[in-house]
């Protein structure tokens, strides 16, 4: 798994280098205008909250450079809701190009297709479609490398021996994927134990009552992987008011901006995070404008790795400005 | 001006005189009903601590006491509301929204030129946070009673304002209070009093003001009455208007109580606070015995409700039995099975 991940990360590395080539090479001159409708999710929690402003950051940057270009940005609250924005988007505002983060991926497959086949270019982000052939490209982030990644720095940093507690975002392929990456990775070092795995819902609240709970029923925790950077605060207060101090460390995840200060300002708990930044919309929006003002097309899927993210390279991942 | 309950009989009004059908009867047998709730708590208890010797310790007790604060509140002030035959859907965005409020007051305040000390500002913070909520109430109990919308489609509209007003406050990310104010403010809900954390108290006197106020004062009777037939307690000179309209502040002013000691939890507001706190409420005062048609209500039951509701999500935790997939199956028998030994009159 492991390597697979890593030579598609190349692989797609190797597409972005590829197409940035030819993008120097092709002439501007064939530019055409490019209506682009983005479909995202509402702002419902820190991580989808991240996701519109990163959306609309894009729109600001691209329209600016690109007199061409106009981004129309619409979030949705529900499936239904979403697909009708999308219908929308062809029938009222006539877009050409559509980078869509679907609410669901099987209900949302049928409405993205019939705007393909109406000749729209379509960028599918994170979470994919159940048909390939309803999208032309893809762009996610790296949900296995968000789960094994701090499996990999918790095993090192226990030395190979301890009690883990794992908080579980919401019942999901997403949440599934990264679990069972962190599980495999995990496996692999017989001396540390995953006591317990329970849904915090990617909920700060939700995540400080089962802490409570694991802090009740366990003597000995060792580190907690809360799967999210949301969900590691209510962890955190948990643990401060429990006053426990045998836990070494809380492993958020998702790089929030006040997880990754945390980082850099060396917190005795949250000392190191993985990124999942909802900044990959923007890299989409971008990716796709730049690609259709110039009549060119995407590799067919990018992914966005997820790095480990510790005091020596945290600035990078710092975004002040971002609510996320 | 004592109201007469009306035709469908059996509920009798909790201190009132049972009236002349079928009494003997009915008031045994409602007692045995008003016990259901707590025979379930006991047997959860029993089972909670034989599944995990962890249950039943004193620090496990007040952890879950203290998460039940916040919806045993807000069901309190429910209570009245369903009593007299009304609903409120949108606490749990009311809750969100004047914790937004409340934290944004409160940062800009000591962020601003002459800052008042750490302390006046929380006392305005909580301050305003009970105006917020009485507005919000009296804004509900106004639309319904004088704009004669049903209350579930005016709480429903204003579930969604609420929460989209905080999302827009929030960015959609989270607002987070002043880190010195956190320092002076979280006390509130960390700190104990007797061994017994200040969220426990509170919870204890308002449930307490609740028992006096629905069951031993003119205005308690007056909301039972309204919620057993709103007609009938038109032609006793009740003035059920402004008996409705002070039903939702009463709610308001719980729901900026839970708010309160909400807030100094996690020093912040995001838009996922608080979600599905209506429904909570709903079903610990059902669960309770107060029948969501309106007229009987049990402050006592609601309360005994809503710590059943924590204890099974709490049971859940400390063991690994059940898959976590089936969590939420295991919550709706236990409130079904409850509500089913507590079935009154329908």
């Amino acid at each position: 798994m492991y390597s697979f991940t890593l030579s598609l990360n190349k692989i797609a590395a190797a597409c972005l280098l590829a197409s940035a080539g030819q993008a120097i090479a092709a002439q501007p001159a064939a530019a055409q205008p490019v209506t682009l409708g983005v479909a995202i999710p509402t702002a419902t929690h820190g991580f989808t909250g991240g996701i519109v402003w990163w959306a609309n950051q894009a729109k600001k940057e691209l329209e600016a450079a690109n007199p061409n270009l106009k981004v129309i940005v619409k979030t949705a609250g529900s499936t239904p809701e979403q697909a009708n924005q999308v219908q929308d988007l062809l029938v009222v505002n006539k877009m050409n190009a559509l980078v869509i983060l679907p609410l669901e991926s099987a209900s949302l497959t049928q409405p993205v297709a019939q705007v393909k086949n109406k000749g729209v270019y379509v960028t599918v982000v994170d979470r994919g479609l159940t048909s390939p052939n309803a999208q032309n490209a893809y762009v996610a982030g790296d949900n296995t490398a968000f789960g094994r990644l701090p499996a990999e720095y918790l095993a090192k940093k226990l030395n190979g021996k301890g009690n883990i507690v794992v908080l579980r975002g919401m019942p999901s392929t997403i949440d599934n994927e990264r679990v069972n990456a962190f599980n495999a990775e995990i496996a692999k070092h017989p001396g540390i134990k995953v006591l317990d795995a329970k849904y915090g819902n990617w909920n700060r609240d939700d995540a400080f009552k089962v802490t409570q709970d694991y802090l009740t029923r366990f003597k000995q925790i060792d580190a907690v992987w809360a799967a999210d950077d949301d969900m590691a605060i209510g962890a955190l207060k948990a643990i401060e008011q429990a006053k426990r101090t045998d836990i070494k460390e809380v492993f958020g995840g998702a790089g929030a901006k006040f997880a990754v200060k945390k980082v850099i300002d060396g917190d005795r708990l949250i000392q190191a995070n993985v990124s999942y930044s909802p900044k990959f919309i923007y890299d989409a929006i971008k990716m796709t404008a730049n690609a259709r003002l110039k009549g060119e097309t995407l590799p067919a899927k990018t992914i966005i790795p997820s790095v480990l993210i510790t005091r020596a390279n945290a600035s990078q991942f710092y975004y002040p400005n971002s609510p996320y | 001006m004592q109201p007469t309950p009306t035709t469908d009989g059996g509920g009798a009004l909790p201190g009132t005189p049972v009236k002349a059908a079928g009494p003997a009867l009915a008031r045994p047998l409602s007692r045995f009903k008003g016990a259901g709730p707590i025979v379930a708590l006991v047997l959860l208890c029993i089972a909670g601590a034989l599944l995990n010797p962890g249950f039943a310790t004193f620090d496990n007790l007040m952890n879950v006491l203290t998460r039940t604060a916040f919806i045993g509140i807000i069901a309190v002030g429910m209570t009245f509301v369903i009593a007299s035959g009304g609903i409120d859907l949108s606490v749990g965005s009311m809750a969100a929204l004047i914790a937004g409020v409340m934290i944004v007051a409160m940062n800009a305040l000591a962020l601003g030129a002459s800052p008042p000390s750490a302390l006046a500002i929380v006392v305005i913070g909580i301050g305003l946070a009970l105006a917020f909520g009485a507005v919000a109430g009296l804004a509900h109990g106004f639309l319904v009673t004088h704009g004669r919308i049903e209350a579930f489609i005016v709480t429903l509209g204003t579930l969604g304002i609420f929460r989209a007003v905080l999302t827009w406050l929030s960015d959609g990310g989270a607002i987070t209070l002043d880190f010195n104010l956190s320092e002076t403010y979280g006390p509130v809900y960390y700190q104990s009093v007797l061994g017994v954390p200040i969220p426990v108290w509170i919870f204890a006197l308002v449930a307490i003001a609740g028992v006096v106020i629905l069951n031993r004062t003119p205005f308690g009777q007056h909301v039972q009455a309204i919620g057993s037939n709103e007609q009938v307690a038109r032609y006793a000179s009740i003035r059920v208007d402004r008996v409705k309209t002070l039903t939702y502040l009463l709610l308001g002013v719980c729901v900026a109580i839970a708010t309160i000691l909400y807030v100094p939890r996690l020093g912040s507001a995001t838009p996922t606070t608080g979600i599905l706190w209506e429904l909570e409420a709903i079903a610990a005062v059902v669960v309770g015995g107060t029948s969501l048609k309106g007229g009987s209500g049990r402050i006592m039951g609601t309360v005994v409700g809503a710590i059943l509701l924590s204890v099974i999500g709490n049971i859940l935790n400390l063991t690994s039995i059940i898959s976590v997939y089936l969590n939420a199956a295991v919550q709706g028998v236990v409130i079904i099975t409850v509500a089913y030994l507590q079935r009154g009159r329908r």
